[in-house]
């Protein structure tokens, strides 16, 4: 299937930027359900890989002034906002090296010098909080558009359906991503959802519907720049759906006996990576060997970041007091 | 015939049992069976961590998946409580009681003191707490001291696989509002359990060991955690520890908790809550006040600390009382001198 | 063992109580090294998972070692004193005590191929589930019958030893034990019909829904000892000598009446309706009793000396009142077992009408505080034993003294 999005605005370095953004999303998740399997990672870890093209579509159309808020499958959009890839490997493995000391683990990193409030444990957590960074923007004058990520099962949550309609009837410059990849934990979104697709509900909050093919890196960058930039000038909130699958369990160890052969269908034939470089290649914007020198960067990149993570030191007991206030 | 059988299996059986003998059981929550519209297998997990699984298929039509929407579903199972059914409705972990808190302790604790006598809410809610499962600051709380606060409420913390299933028999059977807390680090211990049916009433503490010495007040997990510290208090120094199990904060047995340390004349409250506002504070002001000369020192608190609960492996093994902390307070009132 | 061991060291060891009984603790030593004992003389203070009680010394004779510590776990059948006179060289007891600590010392395997572990059978009679379970490969069938509130577990003190000589059974009658607990005549297999909510709105206290309907007309009774006549079959056994114990007593009676040429002999331990007086208000209480609290003082008085009720042992018995219809059954009992605060049965009725068939023996305990001691008058033409310092319970209080009677009993019969 072509493609027939506009991509005049990306450069030779944006495409190497993104693609480069995705093959590190798509490493990392392979290599944390690897190091998973060893043991050796405490906790719940729930992976993005499959779907780095929303991550990527989106956060590549974002500035310093903006902010996104994540899910609890929120690798994807952490590596795309730019936090440290290694700071992110010793945060899983509960290090006092990683992004959050250790304290938060998978479902809890966080780095707001880099726009990115963080992945969440609670189902519809972000989307009220862009209601706010938003207003934040909207009254400082930054011009900061901000935007939030859920899934298909988050869709379905009171809060995220009121923050629909908050973000519209105070008109804040917010950008709301459904990543519906088909199961909320074991259940289906055709179940879930009642409504044919998740971007029907759009207009009953209010503001525009964007249906994507989330495996098109293109699609969803286009989708992502209108509405981030409808939402810079003025214009309210956009709702976009992303519709693709993901590869992994809705966590590491979900033997996922609810699905039925589309993940070996999906990685062969629905692999946004793999789309993405035969379209670059083919139009001829970047060479084979370009890719593979930024899979070779990613690899060294993602094997450092294990080796640091594993040999870095664990929090001390000094460590489980601090943080709690900014002062008390 | 006891047999030996998990808590998770415990539990289970209460809830075939009860839903046999009684239809207007039913029992809702998020992958409560799993696989909703999927293509792949029915009833794939059974709950996240299995505790209803074959449940779906040995009562179609009453085991309802729901989509992530608490508000919605708690309050759906606290409207039919109040319509002649008994809905067991799972809030997987009550750290997610925050997006359905209000139809909990504002509709279904209130609804037969505000009408008078007239509401008969008999829904029992199943949770998952406690830490220990590396699961981090949203996934890993016990708030039960906040459901205790609530007139109108029951809160149930069965801490074996027998009280387990006893207890939750009670709870479907029961007219009021429970809150029924499963503490996810105790699934795959095991116990002797009657095959039979069974209920365990409400406000009746559990005495798990005799002692003379000191008195051990606690709930859920940290009762085995305070048998151990006990053994070993009573190997190594002597001191014969007595450990009450609350099982239920909501009754609470006081006269058991007060008998014993008439006895005993010295208390210590184990609880993994944070220490503001918990049970050990509840058990501590309880003593201090209706059994006050009876004792000999002062009262000591074992809890988790007042922060999040952490990620790291290492924070988490401090964050949680362990035996030597509860040894270590044991010796603090007996060693103690005016 | 060492070779040369003097034969005149007698081993003091581990009893067995109870069918499932794998080892004990002891927690008091009461002789001491260089005391004299008489057969029936207290020896130690043994704990059980199950119970606690007093070993009673099996012969005369001089304690020259104590073996096993206070608080040591020890197998069953593990040597914890040597009894020899005083004449027995230092040396060879030396030599006994050392293999004695190597069996103590190299503990009790986990659980192993479930060895100890009793097979529990059951019988279907009416369409109820009554369970029995048996020790002893040899001789006479022995059936144990226990009391109001009790279970098979009553008889821990006597089943193994019995089992020595006899092939030994105990059953849980029907509401007992794990038996059937529904009694209400005609129904059928364990699960009632589905009882709704009860939720009326402000009525009475809250009932919990469930199986607690009222028994019918019937007879309960009569269901009991269709009970001990359905294990008998099931054994099978064409004879048997039958023990009851207070109701069990009753119903052991009713048994032997229906059919005499298939009992053997009857012991009649502290057996019910042998007179008009009986403790209605422990009988009640107990059936009554809700909690902890309730019901350890009532416990207390089925002995002469309260110390054998642990806490162990009242919740055991608190976990069998909370069973699914247990309650009804126990009530429905009660109905039939009284007629206001007196006794409803006529036993000795009963007995006359078996008249000489069979050997009987009656063991009352002297200090019984739910039916009188004096009642032992009432089972004519039956040999006597009445037991000092022994209350409603001697099978458990004196089991060494009721062993005797009963294998007395049995050899009455020929």
């Amino acid at each position: 299937m072509t493609d027939t999005v506009e991509r005049k605005s990306l450069t030779r370095e944006d495409l190497l930027d993104v693609y480069r953004t995705m093959r590190t999303i798509r490493e990392f998740e392979e290599r944390v359900h690897a190091e998973f399997a060893t043991g050796d990672i405490p906790g719940f870890v729930h992976l993005y890989a499959g779907e780095e093209a929303s991550a990527a579509g989106v956060c590549s159309n974002l500035d310093d002034r903006d902010t996104i808020a994540s899910t609890h499958r929120g690798h994807g959009h952490c590596i795309a906002r730019g936090v440290d890839v290694a700071e992110m490997m010793a945060e899983i493995y509960g290090r006092r090296t990683g992004s959050c000391h250790g304290k938060g683990g998978s479902m809890h990193i966080a780095d707001l010098s880099k726009g990115m409030l963080g992945a969440n444990g609670i189902v519809g957590g972000g989307p009220p909080l862009i209601c706010g960074t938003a207003l934040a923007a909207k009254i400082k004058g930054t011009g900061g558009v901000s935007v939030a990520f859920f899934g298909d099962g988050g869709s379905n949550q009171g809060t995220t359906l009121e923050s629909l309609n908050l973000a519209s009837v105070w008109n804040l410059p917010a950008v709301f991503v459904a990543e519906n990849n088909g199961y909320a934990e074991t259940t289906s979104s055709t179940w879930s959802v009642a409504s044919d697709n998740i971007a029907d509900r759009a207009a009953g909050f209010g503001m525009p519907g964007v249906i994507v093919d989330g495996f098109d890196f293109f699609a969803a960058h286009e989708a992502a720049r209108e509405a981030i930039a409808r939402a810079r000038e003025g214009g309210g909130p956009t709702l976009i759906e992303m519709k693709f699958t993901r590869y992994f369990g809705h966590f590491e160890g979900d033997q996922q006996t609810y699905r039925a052969g589309e993940v070996s269908h999906a990685r062969a034939e629905l692999d946004c990576l793999k789309r993405f470089a035969d379209r670059v290649t083919e139009t001829g914007e970047l060479s084979r060997a370009d890719l593979d020198a930024v899979d070779a960067e990613v690899a060294a990149l993602i094997e450092a970041a294990v080796e640091a993570a594993k040999a870095a030191p664990l929090p001390t007991e000094a460590d489980l007091l601090t943080d709690v206030y900014v002062r008390y | 015939m006891a047999r030996n059988i998990t808590y998770r299996e415990a539990i289970n059986e209460a809830l075939v049992q009860e839903m046999e003998r009684d239809e207007t059981v039913i029992v809702m929550g998020e992958d409560n069976a799993g696989g909703a519209g999927a293509p792949g297998e029915d009833d794939a997990w059974g709950g996240v961590l299995g505790v209803t699984k074959g449940l779906y298929h040995k009562f179609p039509g009453r085991v309802l998946d729901t989509p992530i929407s608490e508000s919605a579903f708690i309050g759906a199972a606290v409207g039919a409580a109040t319509a002649g059914l008994r809905p067991v409705a799972e809030l997987m972990f009550v750290d997610f009681m925050g997006v359905c808190f209000d139809q909990i302790y504002n509709q279904a604790a209130k609804f037969r003191y505000m009408f008078g006598g007239k509401a008969v809410t008999p829904v029992v809610i199943r949770t998952m707490y406690g830490a220990g499962l590396r699961a981090a600051a949203q996934h890993s709380q016990c708030l039960y001291p906040l459901f205790t606060h609530i007139p109108g409420l029951k809160v149930v913390l069965p801490a074996t696989p027998y009280d387990a299933k006893g207890l939750l028999t009670q709870a479907i059977r029961d007219n009021d509002p429970v809150i029924f807390f499963e503490h996810k680090a105790l699934y795959d211990m095991s116990g002797p359990v009657p095959e039979e049916s069974y209920a365990l009433p409400f406000g009746e503490a559990n005495v798990v060991r005799e002692g003379a010495d000191v008195t051990i007040v606690t709930l859920g997990r940290m009762v085995h955690t305070s048998l151990s510290a006990a053994a070993e208090l009573a190997a190594s120094d002597g001191v014969q520890c007595e450990v009450i199990d609350l099982r239920t904060t909501s009754p609470l047995d006081a006269d058991t908790v007060l008998e014993s340390v008439e006895a005993t004349g010295r208390l210590v409250v184990v609880d993994e809550a944070h220490p503001r506002c918990s049970i050990a504070t509840d058990i501590s002001a309880l003593v201090a006040q209706r059994a006050f000369g009876a004792l000999r020192a002062p009262i000591e608190m074992v809890t988790a600390p007042h922060t999040p609960v952490p990620f790291s492996t290492a924070l988490e093994d401090i964050f949680i009382p362990d035996a030597q902390r509860i040894a270590n307070a044991v010796k603090t009132v007996t060693g103690w001198n005016p | 063992m060492n070779p040369v061991t003097d034969e005149r060291i007698v081993p003091v060891t581990m009893p067995k109580w109870g069918l499932s009984m794998r080892l004990g603790k002891i927690t008091a030593w009461i002789v001491a090294e260089g005391d004299e004992v008489k057969a029936g003389d207290d020896l130690a203070d043994i704990e059980t998972d199950k119970i606690t009680g007093t070993l009673e010394a099996a012969t005369p004779g001089t304690v020259r070692r104590i073996v096993a510590r206070v608080g040591e776990d020890v197998p069953v059948s593990g040597t914890i004193a040597l009894i020899a006179p005083v004449g027995v060289s230092d040396a060879d007891l030396d030599a006994a005590v050392a293999d004695a600590r190597a069996v103590i010392d190299a503990g009790v395997p986990e659980d192993a191929d479930g060895a100890g572990v009793p097979v529990v059978q059951t019988a279907d009679v009416r369409g109820r589930k009554v369970s029995f379970a048996g020790a002893g490969a040899d001789g006479d069938v022995v059936l144990l019958i226990h009391g109001f509130g009790g279970d098979r577990d009553s008889w821990l003190f006597l089943q193994e030893p019995l089992a020595a000589r006899h092939q030994v059974y105990a059953l849980d009658l029907p509401g007992h034990g794990t038996s059937s607990k529904n009694l209400v005549a005609g129904a059928g297999p364990e699960t009632p019909a589905g009882a709704g909510p009860d939720a009326p709105a402000g009525a009475g206290p809250d009932a919990p829904p469930g199986p607690d309907a009222p028994p019918g007309p019937g007879d309960p009774a009569g269901l009991l000892a269709d009970a001990v006549v359905g294990v008998l079959d099931a054994i099978p056994a064409s004879r048997a000598h039958l023990v009851g114990h207070s109701m069990g007593g009753a119903v052991a009676l009713a048994v032997a009446a229906r059919d005499p040429r298939r009992i053997a002999s009857l012991t009649l331990i502290a057996p019910s309706g042998f007179g008009r007086q009986i403790n209605a208000g422990y009988l009640r209480g107990f059936a009554d009793a809700q909690t902890r609290r309730e019901l350890k003082p009532l416990v207390g008085q089925l002995f002469a000396d309260d110390k054998l009720v642990t806490r162990q042992v009242v919740d055991d018995l608190l976990a069998y009142k909370r069973l699914d219809g247990v309650e009804a059954a126990l009530h429905a009992l009660l109905d039939s077992l009284l007629g206001g605060d007196e006794q409803r049965g006529d036993s000795a009725a009963v007995l006359a009408a078996i008249g000489d068939a069979m050997p009987v023996t009656v063991v009352w305990g002297r200090q019984d505080q739910i039916i009188p001691a004096e009642q032992a008058q009432a089972v004519a033409g039956a040999v006597r034993y009445v037991i000092e310092g022994a209350g409603h319970m001697p099978h458990m209080e004196r089991p060494v003294e009721v062993q005797t009677a009963i294998e007395d009993t049995i050899a009455r019969a020929g």
